[in-house]
C-alpha cells in the first residue's frame, strides 16, 4: 500500500481515515504521534497562542468585511455603522483592533523566546526564516488594516509609510505613485489596501503551515538547547502539550478580554476617531505601538535613504542571525555572557519603543540614536564576538538526565514543567 | 485526554474524569457563546430595523391602475380596483382556492388592494393585469393570481402576502 | 526570562501615556459614572447633557453619526423621541415629481446638521468649520474630562499673549487660542426640568457625559459582557490548570 499508513481503523473515523488520512496527519502533527521534548516551559506556549491570534483575526476580519465599505466617502461612516448599529459590531471591531495588538505581543514574546534559547540555530534556520517572513507579512497586514477606518492617523500613517519608498533612488517616486494609484493616498489606495488586507492573512496562514512543517522536521528546540537522545527525553504532544496549550489559551484570553472590554481604545490613537482630512496633518503622527521601535530607527538617521535602509535592515538582519551568532550552544542558560547582553538587548528594544512614541527632538532623538546604534552593534559585533570568547557552562548529557553535566541543571530541568 | 497519562488509583481517575468533563463542558459552552455574535451580526442591524416603514401617496392612482413602491427593498403593489375587479374577487371567495382566504380579509378598503409584489413561489415580481384571472401573472414559472392577489393556478403555494399597512388619511398609506 | 514580560508591560505602560497630553495644564479629573469596570451612564445627567447640546451646541455643531432613535437608549420614551425628532425639519425626497421636500424628522433620521455642508459651516464661522461632535469624547486625549475642562477653561488671556481677531483664550485648548467663543457662559443658560441647578460647571459636566455616551453608546453592554466573559475565563483557566496538573502528574 502506498501513501500514508492509517493509524485508525475503527468506526467512521477509521472509514474516513482509510480513504483520506486526515486523522493520522493531525495525530502526527499535534497528537500522540508527535514526540515533543518533555521539558518545554511556558514560553513555548506562545507559538500556539500566535496561531490562535491569527484565527481570531481572520474570523473577525471576514465578518467585519461584511459591513465595511472601502470607499473614502463611506469607510469612516461604515466603521461607525459597525460600532453603533450592527449587532455585536462593537465587540467584533474591538476584538479585531485589539487582536492585532495581542497578536504582536504574542509574536514578540515568541521571537524573544527563540532568541534566548537559540531556536534559530542549526538545524532550524529555515524554520526561523519562515518565522521572519510571517512577521514581515504581519506588519504589512497590520499597516494596511490600520488604514481602513480612514481616520486621520490612518490617512497620515499611510502617507508617511508609503513615502518611505520614495527614498529609493531613481524609481522611488514612480513606485510611490504605483502604490497610491494616484498622486496622493486616495480612494484607489484605500481599495487596494482593503483587497490586500483581506488576502495577506491567508498568505500568512500558508507560511504558518510551512513553519509548522519545518518545525516537525527536527522537532521543537527546548530550554536546554540540547538534542533529545532518545524516547526517554520525549513525550507525546497530546495530551501533554494540548492541555498545556489550552490552559495557556484560557489565561491569554483573560488578558485579551480585559483589553477589549475595559480599555479598548488604550492602545489606539485618538486622532483616528477624526475622519481623514488631506488638508490637515495631526500634530504628532505615530504608528501603532508595535511599529514604534522600527519607527525610532527610521527617525534616528538624518538621511532619508539610509533611514529607510536601516529600518528595513533591522528586520532583514534577522535572516543572517544564524551565522552572526557564532556560538554552537543554543540555550542562553549555558551562556553567561550572552545572557547578560540578551537582557541589555531587550532593554534596548524597549528604549526604541519608547523613543518611537516621542517627538524626535532633544533627549529622545539622542536616546533613539543610541538605541539604534546598539541594536546594530548587538547583532553585528557583540553576537559574533561573544560566540568566540564566551566559555559556555558544561551542557547536560541529556534532557532526562541532566545531572551529569554538573552545576544547577537538575533544578533547571525539573522546573519547566512546574513553572 | 482521559485515557492517557494514567497513574492508577480509582480516586485519581474519578477526579480527573470530573475535571476533564467540567473543562470540556466549559469549553463547549464558551465556544457556543462565542459563535453567537458571529451569527447575530448577520441579522438586520439597528438602522435597517429603524427604516421599516414607508409612506405612499395614492391620490393619483385611478381606478383600474396600480403602482409599485419599494418597501424594505421589496416591491409592494398598491392597486386601485374597479367595481368589476372587486366583484370578481368576492365571487371567487367560494371557489376552490389553493390557499383559501376571503377577499374581505385581504383588504382594509375594498377599492385598495395592497400586497407584496413577490411571487410566493421563488420570489420573482409578477406582472399586473395579466394571467387567467386578470390579477397578476408571474412570468418566471407561470403562477396566476386573481384580483385579490390569491394564487389560483401554477406552482406558487400561497397568496401574495399582505403587508402591515394603515391609511393615514384618504390619500396617504403607511406601509410597515 | 520573566523579565521580558515585565519589560514589555512596562514599555506599553510607558508608551500608552506617551501619546497622551502634550503641553498645557493638567486636566481636572472628574468622577464619571461611566468610568470603571462597572460604569454605566447616569440617565439624568446624559439627558440634561442632550438638552445642553440641543439648546447650545447644536446651533453650530453637527452630530452626524447619532440618530434620534438612539435617544431611546438614554431613557427617552418612544413618544418623546418622536417629538424630539419631529421638532426638526429635514430635507427628503425626491418625491414623484422629482422635487426634494421638507418633512419633520423621524426617529430613524440622523441628528439634523446646522449647516448644509462643511463649506457652509466654515463660511459661517470665520473659515473654520465647527467639528462634528459624535465622536468628540473619543477623539481627544482626556475624553469627557477634556471637554469639561475646555468648556470651563475660558479666561482672560495673560498679558503676554496676543489673542488674534476672532480668537478666544482657553487654558486647556492646545495652543490656547480657540476660535469657538465661550459656549456655556452664564448660569441658567438652559433651564433643567429635573430641578438641577444649571451652573456653568454643571452644564459643562452634563454635556460632556452626553458626548461620552454619543461617542461610545455601547459602553454599558461592553462593561456588562466583559464581567461575565472574564469570570467565565478565570473559572476555565482553573479547570484547565487542574486538568493539566493531572495529565502531567505521572511525569514527575
Amino acid at each position: 500500500m502506498s501513501g500514508i499508513h492509517s493509524k485508525f481503523n475503527k468506526g467512521i473515523i477509521g472509514w474516513i481515515d482509510y480513504r483520506l488520512p486526515i486523522f493520522t496527519i493531525l495525530d502526527d502533527m499535534v497528537g500522540t504521534g508527535y514526540p515533543t521534548p518533555r521539558n518545554l516551559n511556558y514560553w513555548w506556549n506562545f507559538g500556539s497562542l500566535a496561531g490562535l491570534c491569527l484565527v481570531i483575526q481572520i474570523v473577525t476580519g471576514i465578518v467585519l468585511a461584511m459591513h465595511y465599505t472601502p470607499h473614502v466617502d463611506l469607510a469612516f461612516a461604515s466603521v461607525e455603522h459597525i460600532m453603533r448599529d450592527v449587532n455585536y459590531g462593537w465587540l467584533l471591531r474591538y476584538v479585531h483592533a485589539n487582536g492585532a495588538s495581542m497578536f504582536f505581543v504574542v509574536v514578540y514574546i515568541h521571537i524573544f523566546r527563540g532568541l534566548y534559547f537559540g531556536s534559530y540555530k542549526s538545524p532550524r534556520e529555515v524554520l526561523w526564516f519562515l518565522g521572519i517572513i510571517i512577521f514581515l507579512l504581519m506588519m504589512a497586514t497590520a499597516f494596511m488594516g490600520y488604514v481602513l477606518p480612514w481616520g486621520q492617523m490612518s490617512f497620515w500613517g499611510a502617507t508617511v509609510i508609503t513615502n518611505l519608498f520614495s527614498a529609493i533612488p531613481v524609481v522611488g517616486d514612480y513606485i510611490v505613485t504605483l502604490l497610491w494609484g494616484g498622486f496622493s493616498v486616495d480612494n484607489p489606495t484605500l481599495n487596494r489596501f482593503f483587497s490586500l488586507h483581506y488576502l495577506l492573512p491567508f498568505a500568512i496562514a500558508a507560511v504558518v503551515v510551512l513553519h509548522i512543517l519545518a518545525l516537525h522536521q527536527h522537532g521543537s528546540n527546548n530550554p536546554l538547547g540540547i538534542d533529545a537522545n532518545g524516547p526517554q527525553d520525549k513525550i507525546p504532544f497530546h495530551p501533554y502539550y494540548t492541555v498545556k496549550d489550552l490552559f495557556g489559551i484560557a489565561v491569554f484570553l483573560i488578558f485579551f478580554s480585559a483589553l477589549v472590554f475595559y480599555a479598548p481604545n488604550m492602545l489606539g490613537e485618538v486622532d483616528n476617531y477624526i475622519e481623514a482630512n488631506p488638508l490637515v496633518t495631526p500634530a504628532h503622527i505615530v504608528p501603532e505601538w508595535y511599529f514604534l521601535p522600527f519607527y525610532a530607527i527610521l527617525r534616528s538617521i538624518p538621511d532619508k535613504l539610509f533611514g529607510v535602509l536601516a529600518m528595513f535592515g533591522s528586520i532583514l538582519l534577522l535572516f543572517v542571525l544564524p551565522w552572526l551568532d557564532t556560538s554552537r550552544v543554543r540555550s542562553a542558560r549555558f551562556r553567561p555572557v550572552f545572557k547578560v547582553f540578551f537582557y541589555v538587548f531587550i532593554a534596548d528594544c524597549v528604549l526604541l519603543l519608547v523613543c518611537g512614541g516621542k517627538p524626535p527632538e532633544g533627549i529622545w532623538l539622542i536616546l533613539g540614536r543610541i538605541g539604534t546604534a546598539y541594536y546594530f552593534i548587538h547583532f553585528l559585533i557583540l553576537l559574533p564576538v561573544i560566540g568566540f570568547w564566551e566559555r559556555p557552562l558544561p551542557l547536560p548529557k541529556s534532557i532526562s538526565e541532566p545531572v551529569l553535566g554538573g552545576g544547577k541543571p537538575a533544578a533547571a530541568v525539573a522546573a519547566p514543567a512546574k513553572e | 485526554m482521559a485515557t492517557s497519562g494514567s497513574n492508577g488509583g480509582a480516586d485519581g481517575v474519578v477526579r480527573r474524569d470530573f475535571l476533564t468533563i467540567a473543562a470540556g463542558a466549559f469549553t463547549a459552552v464558551g465556544v457556543a457563546a462565542a459563535i453567537w455574535p458571529f451569527v447575530h451580526q448577520m441579522n438586520p442591524s439597528a438602522d435597517v430595523l429603524a427604516l421599516s416603514s414607508t409612506e405612499v401617496d395614492i391620490s393619483k392612482v385611478q381606478a383600474g391602475q396600480a403602482i409599485t413602491v419599494l418597501w424594505r427593498g421589496k416591491p409592494v403593489f398598491v392597486r386601485h380596483r374597479t367595481e368589476a375587479e372587486i366583484d370578481a374577487a368576492r365571487r371567487d371567495d367560494t371557489a376552490s382556492l389553493p390557499d383559501p382566504q376571503k377577499d374581505a380579509d385581504r383588504v382594509k378598503k375594498a377599492e385598495w388592494l395592497i400586497t407584496l409584489g413577490v411571487c410566493t413561489h421563488l420570489g420573482c415580481v409578477p406582472l399586473a393585469f395579466q394571467g387567467d384571472y386578470k390579477g397578476w401573472f408571474c412570468p418566471c414559472h407561470g403562477s396566476h393570481y386573481d384580483t385579490s392577489g390569491r394564487i389560483r393556478k401554477g406552482p406558487a403555494p400561497r397568496n401574495l402576502e399582505v403587508p402591515q399597512y394603515a391609511f393615514l388619511n384618504d390619500t396617504r398609506v403607511k406601509i410597515g | 526570562m520573566l523579565r521580558i514580560v515585565f519589560a514589555t508591560v512596562a514599555a506599553l505602560a510607558i508608551a500608552a501615556p506617551a501619546y497622551a497630553a502634550e503641553g498645557g495644564p493638567e486636566l481636572p479629573k472628574l468622577k464619571w459614572s461611566f468610568n470603571g469596570a462597572f460604569g454605566t451612564f447616569d440617565r439624568g445627567e446624559v439627558q440634561r447633557g442632550f438638552q445642553v447640546y440641543k439648546e447650545v451646541c447644536a446651533a453650530c455643531h453637527s452630530m452626524h453619526y447619532v440618530s434620534y432613535r438612539n435617544l431611546a437608549d438614554i431613557g427617552f420614551t418612544e413618544a418623546e423621541v418622536k417629538a424630539i425628532a419631529a421638532a426638526n425639519e429635514v430635507t427628503a425626497g425626491p418625491n414623484d415629481d422629482g422635487e426634494m421636500f421638507q418633512r419633520p424628522a423621524l426617529p430613524s433620521d440622523r441628528f439634523k446638521s446646522p449647516y448644509a455642508n462643511s463649506k457652509a459651516a466654515a463660511a459661517a464661522n470665520n473659515g473654520k468649520a465647527p467639528p462634528d461632535l459624535s465622536l468628540m469624547a473619543k477623539a481627544r486625549n482626556g475624553g469627557a474630562d477634556y471637554i469639561h475642562a475646555l468648556l470651563t477653561g475660558y479666561e482672560k488671556a495673560p498679558a503676554d499673549v496676543q489673542v488674534p481677531e476672532g480668537g478666544n483664550y482657553n487654558k486647556y485648548f492646545p495652543g490656547h487660542i480657540i476660535a469657538m467663543p465661550q459656549p456655556i457662559a452664564s448660569e441658567g443658560q438652559v433651564s433643567y426640568e429635573d430641578g438641577t441647578k444649571p451652573t456653568v460647571d454643571q452644564m459643562s459636566r452634563d454635556v460632556s457625559a452626553f458626548l461620552m455616551w454619543a461617542a461610545e453608546p455601547k459602553l454599558e453592554a461592553r462593561h456588562a459582557m466583559g464581567l461575565k466573559v472574564i469570570i467565565f475565563l478565570v473559572i476555565m483557566s482553573f479547570l484547565f490548570y487542574g486538568v493539566k496538573r493531572r495529565v502531567w502528574a505521572d511525569l514527575h
